[in-house]
């Protein structure tokens, strides 16, 4: 009964699951859900927006395209997949919900994301925090000193920097060398003791990238490529991710 | 890394490195004795501590092999019978709600009413610490802790490590709490 109220509600025609099947390997899968609620039973974001993934997969099969794209549960949902890892029928909802994220006006996005996004996006670095070359450089090198300064041991700490042929690139997220940059020397130390061979890049250092998450393309698209160089043009065998 | 590795294929980008983990290289480097890590510090103490798997790093990238090495690692370095898992774990764990820009995108409200299933997880194992080895998982866990006042710490391998290996140092301590605050430091050489 319910139910066939929300059909009516929803009657006209709509597209945007269409749409978004039309993008996926095997449409994602989004039109064979048991309704099983295994999704909904594991996701954090169960009750947030009284929505759940389940119920939002749902109502995006039934055409209830105002209301689940205009929703801001698409941007409470973290994108973890844990849904599809549990899903008996494998459905894509993060996929779903990524094509909603993408179907709002890049402008009307929210602010938070919008920004690290575009901060990534002024300097090589592809930093979120804004850090640029120099800036990453110079606390590099201004932490090392007085490591080696002060620490019995560590005289001959390294933390290189654009080393060609080093086996491993070593990226960092924004946070250690903008507001916290003591920590990046446990990780320094542990390379140190044994002997890795591993370089920083002035360019493509940054770990994050919120363009992802935005929803955006291009300038995810963007960041990888500048990445994917500065890793080449070192000559490096391995991108090494850190915690 | 999640960004990087889809966004390689998405996007078909020619390169020629391979993407690896420090949780591997950790893993790897203790099988074959370079780090010398140990979990005597903790023999006495009997600290307690849990792990977050990562979702970018487990469930959505290398899965539960990854998951291993973590626990490898982690029990290197705190002692077996110090770690305790949450439940659910490894690729089956729940997201601490600090990924897919929930940190950036000014909703901390609902970030937070996410995150409390993953606080009740870590509450529920009674660790005083929960190893993070995301920077998403840390800054959130950690916000989690103080919001709804659980008490544990959030922490890096990096500190845990160096810690074990009695090369930490006093300004990289930030995130212990005083209980490991004065454990095995490797004072400056002014104070020696
Ligand atoms: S787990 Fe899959 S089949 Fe079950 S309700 Fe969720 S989407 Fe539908
Ligand atoms: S991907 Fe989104 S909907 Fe799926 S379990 Fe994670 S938070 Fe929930």
């Amino acid at each position: 009964m319910a139910e066939e109220a929300i059909k009516l509600g929803g009657k006209k025609k709509s597209t945007f699951i269409d749409q978004v099947k039309g993008l996926l390997p095997d449409g994602g899968n989004l039109n064979l859900c048991l309704t099983c609620g295994a999704c909904s039973s594991g996701c954090p974001a169960t009750g947030l927006e009284g929505m759940d993934p389940r119920k939002f997969l749902r109502m995006a099969a039934l055409g209830m395209d105002d209301e689940v794209l205009s929703s801001d549960w698409a941007w409470m949902c973290t994108l973890c997949m844990r849904c599809i890892y549990v899903c008996p029928m494998k459905i894509d909802i993060p996929q779903l919900v990524f094509n909603v994220r993408k179907s709002r006006p890049r402008e009307e996005r929210p602010k938070g994301i919008l920004g690290s996004c575009d901060m990534a996006l002024k300097h090589d670095t592809c930093s979120a925090m804004g850090a640029s070359e120099e800036d990453f450089q110079f606390v590099v090198e201004d932490v090392l000193e007085e490591v080696r300064e002060t620490q019995p041991g560590f005289e001959n700490l390294e933390a290189p920097i654009n080393k060609k042929g080093a086996e491993y690139f070593l990226n960092q997220n924004s946070r250690e060398p903008v507001t916290e940059p003591d920590e990046m020397v446990p990780l320094w130390k542990i390379l140190h003791s044994v002997g890795a061979d591993w370089t920083y890049g002035t360019k493509g250092w940054a770990a994050e990238n919120y363009c992802l998450f935005m929803a955006d393309l291009e300038n995810w698209e963007h960041i990888v490529r500048v990445k994917a160089k500065a890793v080449d043009d070192l000559g490096c065998k391995y991108w090494l991710n850190t915690e | 890394m999640f960004a990087v590795r889809v966004g390689l294929q998405k996007f078909n980008i020619p390169h020629k490195f391979e993407i690896e983990s420090i949780i591997t290289l950790y893993a790897r480097w203790i099988r074959e004795g370079k780090l010398k890590v140990n979990s005597d510090w903790n023999k006495e103490r009997k600290i307690k501590f849990t792990v977050q798997d990562p979702c970018q790093l487990v469930r959505k990238t290398f899965g539960d092999p990854m998951a291993e090495d973590l626990r490898y690692v982690t029990k290197a370095v705190v002692g077996e019978e110090n770690f305790i898992e949450m439940t659910p774990n490894r690729s089956n764990n729940y997201c601490c709600g600090g990924g897919g820009g929930f940190l950036q995108n000014g909703m901390p409200e609902a970030r937070r009413a996410f995150g409390k299933v993953k606080y009740d997880q870590i509450m529920a194992t009674g660790a005083q610490y929960a190893i993070t080895p995301c920077h998403n998982c840390h800054s959130q866990i950690h916000d989690l802790s103080e919001y709804y006042e659980g008490g544990y710490h959030s922490v890096h391998l990096w500190t845990l490590i160096c810690l074990s290996m009695g090369i930490l140092g006093e300004n990289e301590r930030e995130y212990l709490g005083e209980d490991l605050a004065d454990v095995d430091v490797l004072y400056s050489k002014e104070e020696q």
